[in-house]
């Protein structure tokens, strides 16, 4: 990203000679260096000369663009071989070689190279290499592409983003997602609804709790499937007489478990938050880390009390009896598919309240610079813990929901799931709610996709790698929040210091 | 503009606003502080007085102990010796050394920073937002299901902060992102941040730093007129014509000691303050004193005189 200034946007210019249409490029140019970043210098541009201080930030913004550069040079093919282009296709030929070796033959240790030498000479790695450069033209092309449209599209845009900056999105867009969710389940298999359900769903609601803690807090939590587990197990240990040695003395339904799970998930937060989260963001990390793998090795090896290995067998599925309403859901997956939709969607509305009182702008304070939160009256330690302790009840929310499902065992809760959650949080967009859920539903997705394609010990070579060129061409996540994308872009001018996870500023201060 | 009454010990020479009790007129007084880091002593026994309505410069060297005195009184850094008496009100003393930063902003000590440290990706209204809403009581639950009284605690704040942001000239910025103001607004905002937690103690570390002229009058009227609201202003600044032209006292500070108080007149004059900051005796000052004095402080001088 970080080309010379003279490689990024203004590249077509240079064989009309400095003296030429560089007028309008003057001001993009030091803002926003790579040709990754074509929009960007637009948008800060953009939003610095918003003259009108009116409600509608990104109304202007997205004028601002097209507007402020309407002499911009058409595309020219020397930016096929401006550095940064040429960089792209190395990094993308690279990625191709890799992709060929990895679903090539596999080797023995008699000729460690051969499985390698085999996968290069091959025909398919034309396939590959050819898939890159393709790739490529559709970047380059799609930088032009998209400069052309914003030109095109700019009035119409321009209102629907006065309402996304008004309001958590445009209505329309909303619907028509929640139509697509609603639909989706009705023309999949049983298998995949099964995914959407204990997969998809589950982890949008863990990724949306970690969300609070990582997104809004700025709190690198890696041991947040701890909370879940809490969740599951009291679920097992309030509603059946069988699913594990340990038992409560009377059985409970189900729903009654959820305030209970959450009031102890969130006692949880609390116990392992108020001593460690003094610690800088770090140190935090390795401590989460540690109290996730202890939960972890107790369910795994308790064997009395929680039925070690084997797991919870038996737990009763969720039902209702209640004024007149009378529902069991069972074993068809659609039905809890459902509820989990509903309380998807209403977490996120809460979420998206609570980001915007004044509780959220605290915590976005903390992020942005600690010091400065405490000295402007900011309780930083309690509204850490409060991040802490709301992101934990949601864990222990979903744990409700994944142990009514009948069975389970610890190996859901292990390092790996935690891992996964964070990694879900990061590749969707820290902050947005959005984000998060489609960050879920988009590697879900893809663990499904890959069930039967490769066996499960490489899937995580995909997610890697997914994630890797996420972060290299998107750092952001796939649906950004407006808040932390403006801090990362700042960051990479070298203010503030919110740009990396759970690194809390702490300035020197202190 | 140098009142004799600035004097401590002297009772005399209220401002209207004061409210006449029985414990003094003190805003806050800090006895005895040392502060040392290791074997490197920041402050070494500091005592300052401050009366309430009083705008009291403190200056140095660099180095001096000024932004240490700060974050001592700010609950920063805890001093090894010594307290802090802060009265929020004329009646009720409250001790600030061990209390944590939050809490002290919270009683009423606001502060800003010698290095701007603003929300950099929040609006300017956000960043005075976050202050005004210091003392709101409303939780999670108020914020997730739009009570009422959070909706009205969020209302009160936005307007509020809408006034802070007029007060210091910034109204026509207050959805721009506080990062992408120009250096002296940014300055201002920050000072209404500090502003909107309520203080009756506002900190200012070297609010003009970095500012041109014009906005240096324009910051000496808006201390001047943050004072007028019954704000004590207690102020760090190198710009001697800013000191002068607002300060009512002056603490001068040098290696962690106080080396001279009293009206800026006098303080000018001082040939301890003028060898602290030319390193050379009184004798050679005379020639090179308008280094320390530039500008208006000369004519200060000679007022003095």
């Amino acid at each position: 990203m970080s080309a010379p200034p003279a490689a990024g946007p203004p590249g077509p210019t240079e064989p009309a000679g400095p003296t030429g249409p560089t007028g309008p490029t003057g001001p993009t140019g030091p803002t926003g260096p790579g040709s990754g970043a074509a929009t960007m210098p637009l948008r800060i541009a953009g939003s610095r000369s918003d003259p009108t201080g009116s409600a509608e930030p990104t109304a202007s913004t997205s004028l601002g663009g097209p507007g402020g550069g309407p002499a911009r040079p058409a595309w020219h093919p020397a930016e096929l071989f401006a550095p940064a282009r040429l960089r792209q296709l190395g990094a993308l030929l690279l990625v191709g070689v890799l992709a060929a070796i990895v679903t090539g033959p596999t080797g023995n240790s008699d000729k460690p190279l051969q499985a390698a030498k085999d996968s290069i000479v091959d025909v398919r790695i034309v396939l590959y290499l050819g898939l890159a450069v393709a790739l490529w033209v559709l970047l380059v092309l799609g930088a032009q592409l998209r400069g052309a449209l914003e030109r095109v599209s700019a009035p119409v845009r321009a209102p629907i983003g006065a309402a996304y900056g008004r309001r958590g999105g445009p209505i329309v867009l909303n619907l028509a997602l929640l139509a697509v969710a609603i639909v989706a389940p009705l023309v999949v298999s049983t298998a995949a609804q099964q995914s959407m359900v204990n997969d998809i769903g589950i982890y949008a609601l863990l990724a949306l709790g970690l969300n609070v803690v990582v997104g809004y807090a700025g709190l690198l939590d890696l041991g947040y499937i701890a909370f879940f587990a809490i969740g599951a197990y009291a679920t097992a240990y309030f509603t059946s007489q069988t699913a594990m040695p340990w038992h409560a003395p009377f059985v409970l339904n189900p729903f009654f478990v959820f305030p209970i799970a959450l009031v102890l998930a969130a006692l949880a937060g609390v116990i392992l938050g108020a001593p460690t989260l003094r610690l800088r963001g770090d140190y935090l990390a390795i401590v989460t880390l540690g109290f996730g793998e202890i939960i972890h090795l107790v369910a795994n090896n308790a064997d009395n009390i929680t039925n070690g290995a084997r797991g919870a067998f038996g737990v009763p599925h969720l039902s209702v009896d209640l004024l007149g309403i009378d529902y069991k859901w069972g074993i068809d997956p659609l039905p809890y598919y459902y509820l989990l939709l509903v309380i998807v969607i209403g977490v996120m509305i809460a979420f998206g309240r609570l980001e915007r009182s004044r509780i959220g702008r605290s915590w976005a304070a903390i992020r942005e610079d600690e010091i400065a939160a405490e000295a402007t009256g900011v309780a930083t330690l309690r509204m850490k813990l409060l991040a802490f302790a709301i992101g934990a009840s949601v864990s222990g929310f979903a744990g409700v929901l994944f142990a009514s499902k009948q069975f389970f065992n610890p190996q859901s809760f292990s390092l790996q799931a935690s891992f996964f959650v964070v990694a879900v949080v990061i590749f969707g967009g820290m902050g947005s709610r959005l984000g998060v859920v489609v960050g879920a539903v988009v590697l879900q997705g893809l663990a499904f996709y890959l069930r039967d394609k490769v066996p499960p010990a490489d899937r995580y070579i995909y997610f890697g790698a997914v994630i890797v060129i996420m972060m290299i061409f998107r750092p952001q996540g796939l649906v950004p929040s407006r808040r932390r994308r403006r801090e990362i872009e700042l960051a990479e001018e070298g203010i503030g210091a919110a740009d990396s996870l759970g690194a809390a500023p702490t300035g020197g201060q202190r | 503009m140098s009142r004799a009454g600035a004097h401590r010990g002297v009772p005399g020479a209220r401002r209207p606003h004061v409210d006449e009790t029985a414990s003094g007129d003190l805003v806050v007084e800090a006895r005895d502080l040392a502060l040392r880091f290791g074997g490197v002593t920041s402050l070494d026994g500091v005592s300052l007085r401050q009366r309430r309505g009083e705008i009291l410069a403190v200056i140095g060297p660099n180095g001096a102990g000024k932004t240490s005195l700060f974050n001592c009184l700010t609950g920063a850094y805890r001093p090894q010796e010594g307290s802090v008496t802060f009265w929020p009100r004329p009646d009720g003393p409250t001790e600030l050394v061990g209390r944590r930063p939050h809490a002290i902003t919270r009683l009423g000590v606001a502060r800003t920073f010698q290095n701007i440290r603003l929300f950099p990706a929040l609006s300017a209204l956000e960043n005075v937002q976050i202050g005004t809403e210091v003392r709101q009581r409303y939780g999670p639950v108020g914020a997730i299901l739009g009570l009422p009284h959070a909706r009205r605690a969020e209302r009160d704040g936005v307007r509020h902060a809408l006034s802070l942001l007029d007060l210091v000239g910034l109204s026509h910025r207050t959805h721009e992102l506080a990062a992408s103001l120009p250096y002296g607004e940014q300055r201002r905002l920050e000072i209404a941040r500090a502003l909107g937690t309520g203080p009756s103690l506002l900190l200012l570390d070297e609010p003009a730093a970095g500012t041109n002229p014009a906005e240096k009058r324009d910051l000496a009227a808006l201390i001047t007129r943050i004072a007028g609201t019954g704000v004590s202003v207690l102020l760090i600044e190198h710009d001697m014509r800013l000191v002068m032209s607002v300060a009512t006292s002056v603490v001068v500070l040098n290696f962690g000691r106080v080396i001279a108080h009293g009206t800026p007149g006098e303080v000018q004059r001082d040939p301890a303050v003028i060898e602290a900051y030319l390193g050379v005796t009184d004798a050679e000052a005379t020639d090179g004193d308008a280094d320390v004095t530039a500008g208006p402080g000369a004519a200060g001088r000679k007022d003095a005189r």
